[in-house]
């Protein structure tokens, strides 16, 4: 009886100081530690203790610069793209709206990694220009995100009352101002968690990447795979990799919503 | 001295306004004069809002013209033109932008519409502010002032454009009964500098003050028009004095 109220106490204080996200990263490191002593793992691979450990540690990692690279990149294009496609959705003309409709159900419908092959293999021959693994990655990426950001921010502006489009047309306000000075601004302060969510999920679609030979993290971690016949723990290790780079994003993407909101 | 002028400074001729099936608006004729104050006054749904709104252009007429100094009011840019540079609104709702601040609500328009350097557009804004009475708000948020106060920003935010006349559509409808009286001060020293105004309310004893002409709304037509003495003790219309009586009774 006192043991489960000891218990409940220890376990509500700890989880009142840590943060979920700490809590799933000791949650997985407890994991990894626990099957360290069943004998099946060799850690030595990635040991930063021994030259060959640091060796193979710092290839992994060192793929990091391309999944953020890559990731970023097409993000901000896919951003942008979105933007694009969205206003013609809140015309009032059947149109623009076709074309919008058409752009996110065309693009949303196929796979990203169909797409990635798609870009990279054929569109050299249909446009007959050579495209780098990087550029092929970040194009495929970034269309297929971009059906997406456009829902979001569709969503994002229509939730902004009529009001605030008549107050800036009794300002004289032409089209392009108010969206930018007045509509936007707020659109995007709701829109923020989603914009968050989009950044998660593109790193972690960047993975798909690798299968055109980009050396970003799941790239490197296959190809040491082969070499060092330690899949556990390398996956492992590129588990981690995704884990901290997406909780630390995660944590960004708050820290910019709380700011927004005292402003 | 002065040649007659030709025509009022706003005209509407025969406008309609439908939603759908529904006629906001049946035909209405209107002559406004520069330094007119009109007030509208009518049941809900009687086109009274529809009738500003389409001065303003913010609700397209289906049939009719309105012009302004002369210039049809269109989608043409002269149409446009003319709405800039002479008409200003104050909402219901206030329409305050929450993101920004009072003193960047205000400069909005001039710097953006008009092109004016941003300090001059200061000053302007704090010259209004103080016009107003809420100097001391220039820094804080919308969300941060009392519904009476965010309608002075908003009057303060059109007077900003200097506009020759101001469209107000239920200004004090959204406020609590305590700050009806701020506004309508505000709305009324307004009136005394000589603005042309056209407002649609409830406040039957600051019409009684304000207004040189009433006007009385039903069905999206005018039922009744004249000037306040033989408005409110005289009406003619059946349903005009049926109004009043409703609305004048406590």
């Amino acid at each position: 009886m006192q043991f489960i109220q000891i218990m409940q106490l220890i376990k509500s204080k700890f989880c009142a100081l840590m943060p979920s996200s700490l809590i799933s990263v000791l949650g997985l490191a407890g994991l990894v530690s626990l099957g360290g002593c069943s004998g099946n793992w060799g850690w030595y691979v990635v040991n930063p203790a021994t030259e060959t450990g640091r060796q193979n540690l710092a290839f992994l990692i060192d793929g990091l610069y391309y999944t953020i690279g890559l990731s970023v990149t097409a993000i901000c294009i896919s951003i942008c793209l979105g933007l694009l496609v969205a206003l013609p959705a809140l015309s009032n003309r059947r149109a623009p709206k076709a074309i919008n409709r058409i752009y996110v159900e065309l693009v949303r419908a196929i796979p990203i990694l169909v797409l990635i092959l798609w870009v990279y293999y054929g569109l050299p021959q249909v446009a007959s220009v050579s495209i780098s693994v990087f550029w092929a990655g970040v194009l495929a990426l970034a269309i297929s995100d971009s059906a997406f950001q456009a829902e979001i921010f569709r969503a994002g502006i229509q939730s902004i009352d009529r009001g605030q489009y008549e107050a800036s047309h009794s300002i004289s306000l032409n089209y392009r101002d108010t969206m930018r000075y007045v509509i936007l601004p707020q659109a995007i302060k709701r829109i923020l968690p989603a914009l968050g969510n989009q950044l998660v999920y593109m790193l972690k679609m960047s993975s798909l990447v690798s299968v055109i030979g980009m050396q970003e993290l799941t790239r490197r971690a296959n190809e040491l795979v082969v070499t060092e016949y330690r899949p556990l723990e390398i996956y492992t290790v590129l588990v981690l990799e995704y884990l901290v780079v997406i909780l630390i994003v995660s944590a960004g993407v708050r820290w910019l919503e709380r700011r927004l909101e005292t402003n | 001295m002065n040649p007659p002028a030709t025509r009022p400074f706003i005209q509407l001729t025969d406008v309609s306004k439908y939603f759908d099936k529904f006629c906001a608006l049946d035909a209405v004729s209107l002559d406004i004069e520069l330094g007119q104050k009109l007030v509208i006054c009518g049941p809900s749904g009687s086109g009274k809002s529809t009738l500003i709104r389409c001065i303003n252009r913010l609700e397209r007429h289906e049939a009719g013209e309105i012009r302004i100094d002369n210039i049809v009011v269109d989608d043409s840019s002269t149409g446009r033109a003319v709405l800039r540079n002479n008409v200003g609104m104050v909402f219901q709702q206030f329409n305050l932008f929450p993101h920004l601040t009072i003193l960047e609500n205000l400069i909005l328009g001039p710097v953006r519409a008009r092109k004016m350097a941003e300090a001059e557009a200061r000053d302007l804004a704090m010259h209004y502010l103080e016009r107003v009475r809420i100097p001391e708000q220039f820094s804080k948020y919308p969300a941060q002032l009392s519904g009476g106060q965010q309608q002075r920003v908003a009057i303060a935010r059109a007077l900003c454009m200097a506009p020759k006349i101001m469209l107000f559509d239920e200004p004090t409808s959204a406020l609590d009964p305590e700050m009806i009286a701020e506004v309508l001060d505000v709305i009324e020293e307004l009136a005394d500098s000589g603005m042309t105004m056209i407002c649609v309310t409830h406040e039957m004893g600051f019409a009684r003050q304000v207004a040189d002409m009433m006007l009385f709304m039903d069905h999206g037509k005018i039922v009744e028009m004249g000037p306040p003495k033989t408005f409110f003790t005289a009406p003619e219309s059946d349903r005009c004095k049926l109004f009043l009586s409703q609305i004048l009774r406590h």
